[in-house]
């Protein structure tokens, strides 16, 4: 295809109005779930463009949740590696820890338009299902979290968190124990309970409109940082870079500059072991496209289209697939999706903690690890946005366990 | 005309109701499915739905969950799951056998090879539980071109707007959930499910059949008079769950028990 023909893909346009992102995305659930669907799309059709629906959202995300995060300079790090500036976008210092909230601040306003007086949802390290019961405990829902049985024994502080604020945590003992088992489960509750009950899922993957309207609500940050690295450095950044589990940090921060050319792209997936080892959490570098949890993604399973178990030191990327965008997104060339191990995680929320003063959590850890072999490629005039997704404090325990400390 | 119309026209002639029963291939082993299907049949069950083993099994209860995970301990599949059925064929020429499963192991076999090896094991229809309406594309296709009937689900909170185009694009017969959840569900609402079948009886000739939450005689009868038949799933992988262990005809017996319960219940109407 030459220049002449090559028309830009008008990222804007997508999902289409059945939800898909070329072959991508989609609504592959059960018939009991398709008529909540359509109210929510419905809904939110109407709402989305609603100038007091967005007036609501922008001031509780101002007033509660402290936005905007700001844009810092890192600059002894930016020095020590020798390359780009690296700009970290500090979504750890929203209410609760996290990008999360930004989302749910977002499905809590739909559950009251909707009149809807339960809200369930699913969590893998418990980031969501804190921010979920936060908002609940504010607007006086009920409060339902399903957690895989296995990630309640490693998110301790997260669960107890979790019943301070009001909320129930269901632990789910089916399957592998994990985040996929408890959204199956949130899914089933949903599917006996769908007269009072909002789910609300905590990142860019599910049915359609999910990966459309957590999008939206997470595009706060990217809009944020492109705004702000306009006024602080006169450009815009040369790459940007995010973890990706389902990926709703990663598509809040690219979203907006999508159609910026200019700006390379790098979605970090959980490498565990090392994506050679099998034992990974990486379906866009080693998995296959396929149907999971009412979309059509790329996904980790075996030769019979069975799921299989991931692996990740982060929980919150331990996911065998990843929103339906992201997945376009690769196909398309647009964002290049890398690994990074556990233990290049690990040195990275070390050396982030030493250098900047900064603990990130182990999913941000990801991408910091990125940048660290990404920044001395690049010249010193050049500048790279990575989001700092939530905050370490969840995992110092894991960390300290690790070195073989007791707390 | 296919197995399963063939089977549903028989039954209304003879002022029957039809018996779906279901059971997930490979539980709770390999060796305990194929007697069962014909002990399914010679207790009287109209058609077989044989449940595919998956990781992921969102619409099913607790009982039914447990069942994949048996199965799937033993590393059953879709091919597995078809072979079966060949076996079964070389003895059952009638009865038809429908698959039940999820999409992705469908996806991951591809649709097109799917429908040819279905069709050669004697596969006569497919209800993918995560495959509405909107996502048929390509598969309608191929189903359609090997003559494997098209089942498709409806549930309570399915208007009746999108019950029309369901039943326009549906063969074989309609199956109808009775009540907003998961198999195995205890809320069974008689009265509810006789007004949504009144509703959607009349926007089409299909069979319809229900099913979710049919426990044991009782409840087969009070539902099977509104329809043209019944699924049970749940109480028959519960029973295969407690004889784990047992010989494989003591297993496809304890099927066989309840089966017979249930016929009898029917056949009184």
């Amino acid at each position: 295809m030459n220049d002449l023909t090559k028309s830009p893909v008008d990222y804007s346009a997508f999902p289409d109005e059945r939800g898909h992102f070329g072959q991508f995305g989609g609504r592959f659930v059960s018939e009991t779930l398709i008529y909540a669907l359509d109210e929510l799309q419905e809904i939110y059709s109407q709402l989305k463009d609603n100038d007091e629906f967005q007036a609501e959202f922008d001031k509780d995300l101002a007033h509660y949740v402290g936005r905007p995060s700001p844009l810092y300079h890192a600059e002894r790090w930016s020095r020590e590696l020798g390359g780009a500036q690296i700009y970290l976008k500090r979504e750890d210092l929203n209410h609760t820890g996290a990008h999360k909230v930004n989302n749910t601040i977002g499905q809590a306003l739909l559950a009251k338009m909707t009149g809807k007086s339960r809200v369930i949802a699913e969590t893998g390290a418990g980031q969501h299902g804190v921010a979920t019961a936060t908002v609940a405990a504010r607007l006086g829902l009920t409060c339902q979290v399903y957690m895989g049985a296995e990630d309640v024994r490693r998110q301790a502080l997260n669960v107890y968190r979790m019943k301070l604020l009001g909320a129930e945590v269901i632990p789910v003992t089916s399957g592998s124990k994990t985040l996929k088992d408890a959204m199956n489960e949130a899914l089933r509750d949903w599917s006996t309970n769908v007269d009072d009950t909002f789910y609300i899922i905590g990142t860019v993957a599910g049915p359609h409109p999910y990966p459309q309207l957590v999008r939206d609500f997470q595009s706060v940050i990217g809009r944020e940082a492109r705004a702000q690295c306009l006024e602080m450095t006169g450009k815009l950044p040369d790459a940007l870079v995010a973890c990706v589990g389902g990926g709703s940090n990663a598509i809040g921060l690219f979203h907006p500059f999508l159609s910026d050319e200019s700006v390379a792209m790098y979605g970090v997936e959980a490498g565990g072991d090392g994506v050679e080892t099998g034992r990974h959490a990486a379906p866009l570098n080693d998995g296959v496209p396929g149907v999971l949890h009412g979309n059509r993604t790329y996904l980790m399973e075996d030769e019979n289209g069975q799921i299989i178990e991931t692996h990740s030191v982060s929980a919150g990327l331990d996911y065998p697939g990843v929103g339906p965008e992201h997945a376009w997104l690769k196909d398309l060339g647009r964002v290049n999706y890398v690994p990074i191990n556990d233990h290049e995680a690990l040195a990275a929320f070390r050396k982030t903690t030493r250098t900047e003063g900064i603990m990130p959590a182990l999913e941000s850890s990801h991408a910091l690890a990125y940048v660290e072999k990404l920044a001395p490629t690049m010249s010193p005039d050049q500048i790279i946005i990575v989001n700092l997704s939530g905050r370490g404090d969840k995992d110092i325990l894991t960390v300290a366990d690790i070195d073989g400390i007791t707390v | 005309m296919s197995r399963i119309s063939k089977t549903f026209s028989d039954l209304k002639n003879a002022g029957r109701k039809a018996l779906v029963a279901y059971i997930v291939n490979g539980d709770p082993n390999r060796e305990a499915t194929l007697p069962t299907m014909h002990k399914m049949v010679a207790a009287g069950a109209d058609i077989i739905e044989l449940g595919v083993p998956f990781s992921d099994p969102m619409a099913e209860g607790p009982v039914i969950q447990k069942g994949h995970e048996r199965a799937l301990e033993h590393h059953v599949s879709l091919t597995d799951t078809m072979a079966v059925v060949a076996e079964f064929r070389k003895e059952n020429k009638t009865t038809p056998v429908l698959l039940m499963g999820y999409a992705n192991p469908v996806e991951r076999m591809g649709y097109s090879v799917f429908a040819q090896k279905a069709s050669a094991a004697g596969v006569d229809g497919l209800l993918t539980v995560d495959l509405p309406l909107e996502e048929l594309e390509g598969l309608k296709q191929e189903l359609a071109s090997r003559d494997i009937d098209n089942i498709f689900l409806l549930a309570p909170t399915t208007s009746v707007e999108r019950a029309r185009q369901v039943a326009a694009q549906a063969s074989g017969f309609l199956y109808y959930v009775s009540l907003k959840g998961v198999t195995g569900a205890g809320h069974l609402d008689v009265k509810a499910v006789q007004r949504k079948l009144q509703e959607f009886g009349a926007l089409t000739d299909l069979p319809m059949c229900v099913g979710f939450g049919i426990k044991d005689a009782a409840s087969a009868k009070a539902v099977a008079e509104l329809a043209d038949g019944v699924v049970i799933g749940s109480v028959l992988v519960d029973a295969m769950g407690k004889a784990q262990g047992q010989s494989p005809e003591q297993i496809a017996g304890a099927v066989g028990g309840i089966i017979s319960d249930i016929r009898q219940a029917l056949d009184s109407l």
